[in-house]
């Protein structure tokens, strides 16, 4: 780029500097970020708008909506907690074991979230329905998934808990393993190693992908419905719930998005600080 | 590493930048494409007739959008281009007549449907009559009250309650295990076998040969009409038209009969 040289004021290279150094860097880092924002915010605006009218309340705080939310938070819970147990270890062993076929499991872990939700239902009907390849050897000892709440919560965990297991991998990924190799000569056990110093270490990675398993199950809708169903009180979750909204009433739809997003607005912020107090 | 926010910019620019460089489409070898948002029920039929209308037609394309009669007129009402709405009912026609998005009395009936219980092929709970589904323990599902065939069903089964006694209704949705969003996915939890029983459409029973039905007598069943009607925002209101009296006509007719619907009366 032409540069204004020699006997130019100071004052007007200056300026120029600046007008240059303003239009070659931040924008061209603000204005591709502000075309994304907006996409963000304008929808879910629009839904705010739309959504105050005399029948908010009435629809927000019905027994349907009550219900389907309290059945959102319970099954997403447990997916968290069940993506935590058995996903940490999983994570733990990917980031610090060698051994064969390992690329082909993270291949495994990656795929579900990846697949459309509505693959993930039909797979897991197909595979733990009643008469599904599975499900059949469960049936015989009287065991049902489909159209349960266990349903719902296999749906939500097979979606949601690979991103856990993902960001937990990354965490103790990162981790020193001089610092392990340091554990190790005081005479610390794989467990010891594992529980006072792999664990504290990836804290704040397990913390981020546990937040994004939970958002993510909170709003899991395609798998659930075809593997869980859609029973008030059972099977019907938020997401659910304003979908049938739609069908029935756009109010009702809107109302139940809104109480979803003033929710998952709290449970992100609330954990953000979580994550604040973690690093400090 | 200077030249990579440009790239960003040139990334962000390029679909409206491409977009205005393409040729506009010359009249005369405009492809016309006809939109019909029907009710999910007429899925299978209309996807035939769709074809016939195609042949029929050179250089028409007929797209469908085939949903629940409710998410349809909504999506109607929020500015989807369509330009014909088939209903699975007259409310929602209704609705739209009222919002100006239909001419006031240009809906017609042209089709009529009725309900019949469906039951997987192996009918492994073994069952035979009406009475049955009150059984306790069966897996029944059904379509949500929300959606018309949903709506159609507990009236139907308000009426057998009168019949088989006043707590019949009230033990067949115990029975209820999931009230699907729409009647195909009744069909799929049925065929799929994870459901001992289902309510539907005739048509939809005619549309999966294999499973076993019991008939609702026409006493206790619901006649469903299903109108259907050019949209007043349409850019091809006579094509809508046409493809109408075509749905209206002896071949459309037989169509919709070999797909298990009745014609209107």
């Amino acid at each position: 780029m032409a540069q204004v040289a020699g006997e130019s004021s100071r004052d007007f290279l200056n300026l120029m500097n600046k007008l240059k150094s303003f239009s070659d860097a931040k924008w061209m880092f603000i204005l591709p970020g502000i075309f994304l924002l907006a996409l963000f915010l304008l929808p879910l605006l629009a839904l705010l708008v739309r959504s105050i009218n005399d029948d908010f309340f009435t629809y927000a705080l019905s027994e349907q909506a009550f219900k389907a939310l309290r059945l959102s938070l319970i099954t997403s819970t447990i997916t968290t907690g069940g993506a935590v147990m058995f996903g940490t270890p999983l994570a733990y062993i990917l980031a610090r074991w060698r051994f064969r076929f390992k690329s082909w499991v993270e291949l495994l872990i990656d795929l579900p979230i990846v697949l459309p939700p509505s693959v993930a239902g039909l797979a897991l009907l197909i595979a733990f329905g009643r008469r599904g390849l599975f499900g059949s050897m469960l049936n015989v000892v009287g065991i049902s998934l489909p159209f349960t709440t266990a349903a719902v919560v296999l749906a939500q965990t097979f979606v949601a808990a690979p991103l856990y297991v993902r960001s937990a991998r990354i965490g103790f990924t990162e981790i020193d393993e001089q610092l392990e190799e340091a554990a190790h000569v005081e005479g610390a056990n794989q467990w010891q190693l594992f529980w006072e110093v792999m664990f504290p270490l990836a804290g704040r990675a397990l913390l981020s992908g546990a937040i994004l398993t939970w958002t993510r199950a909170l709003g899991e809708f395609g798998a659930t419905i075809l593997f869980a169903g859609n029973l008030e009180g059972v099977t019907q979750t938020m997401p659910m719930a304003i979908y049938l909204g739609f069908e029935r009433n756009l109010g009702i739809a809107l109302s139940l998005s809104v109480v979803l997003i003033i929710v998952s607005v709290f449970l992100l912020m609330l954990t953000k600080r979580l994550e604040k107090r973690e690093r400090d | 590493m200077r030249g990579f926010p440009y790239l960003f910019l040139v990334l962000a620019l390029l679909p409206g930048g491409c977009g205005s460089d393409l040729p506009a489409p010359t009249a005369d070898s405009e492809p016309q494409t006809l939109t019909v948002f029907a009710a999910a029920s007429l899925t299978d039929a209309f996807t035939e007739i769709g074809k016939n209308f195609e042949s029929a037609n050179p250089g028409l394309t007929v797209t469908f959008n085939f949903a629940g009669s409710q998410a349809l007129r909504t999506q109607i009402e929020e500015g989807a281009p369509a330009d014909i709405f088939a209903s699975a009912n007259k409310t929602e026609m209704d609705t739209l007549v009222t919002s100006a998005h239909v001419q006031q009395g240009i809906p017609q009936i042209f089709l009529n449907n009725k309900l019949v219980v469906i039951l997987p092929a192996n009918n492994s709970a073994g069952l035979s009559k009406l009475e049955d589904l009150a059984e306790p323990g069966i897996k029944l599902v059904l379509a949500a009250e929300e959606v018309p065939v949903g709506k159609y069903t507990r009236q139907a089964l308000e009426q057998m309650s009168d019949q088989f006694g006043s707590d019949f209704k009230d033990k067949v949705l115990a029975n209820v295990v999931s009230n699907e969003d729409n009647v195909k996915q009744v069909v799929a939890k049925v065929q799929l076998d994870e459901a001992d029983a289902g309510i539907v459409y005739t048509s939809d029973s005619v549309a999966a040969p294999e499973l076993k039905t019991i008939e609702i007598p026409n006493e206790l069943n619901v006649i469903a009409e299903y109108p259907i009607a050019p949209l007043v925002n349409s850019a091809n209101v006579d094509l809508a038209t046409a493809f109408i009296n075509y749905l209206l006509s002896p071949d459309g007719q037989s169509v919709l009969r070999k797909w298990g619907f009745a014609p209107p009366e």
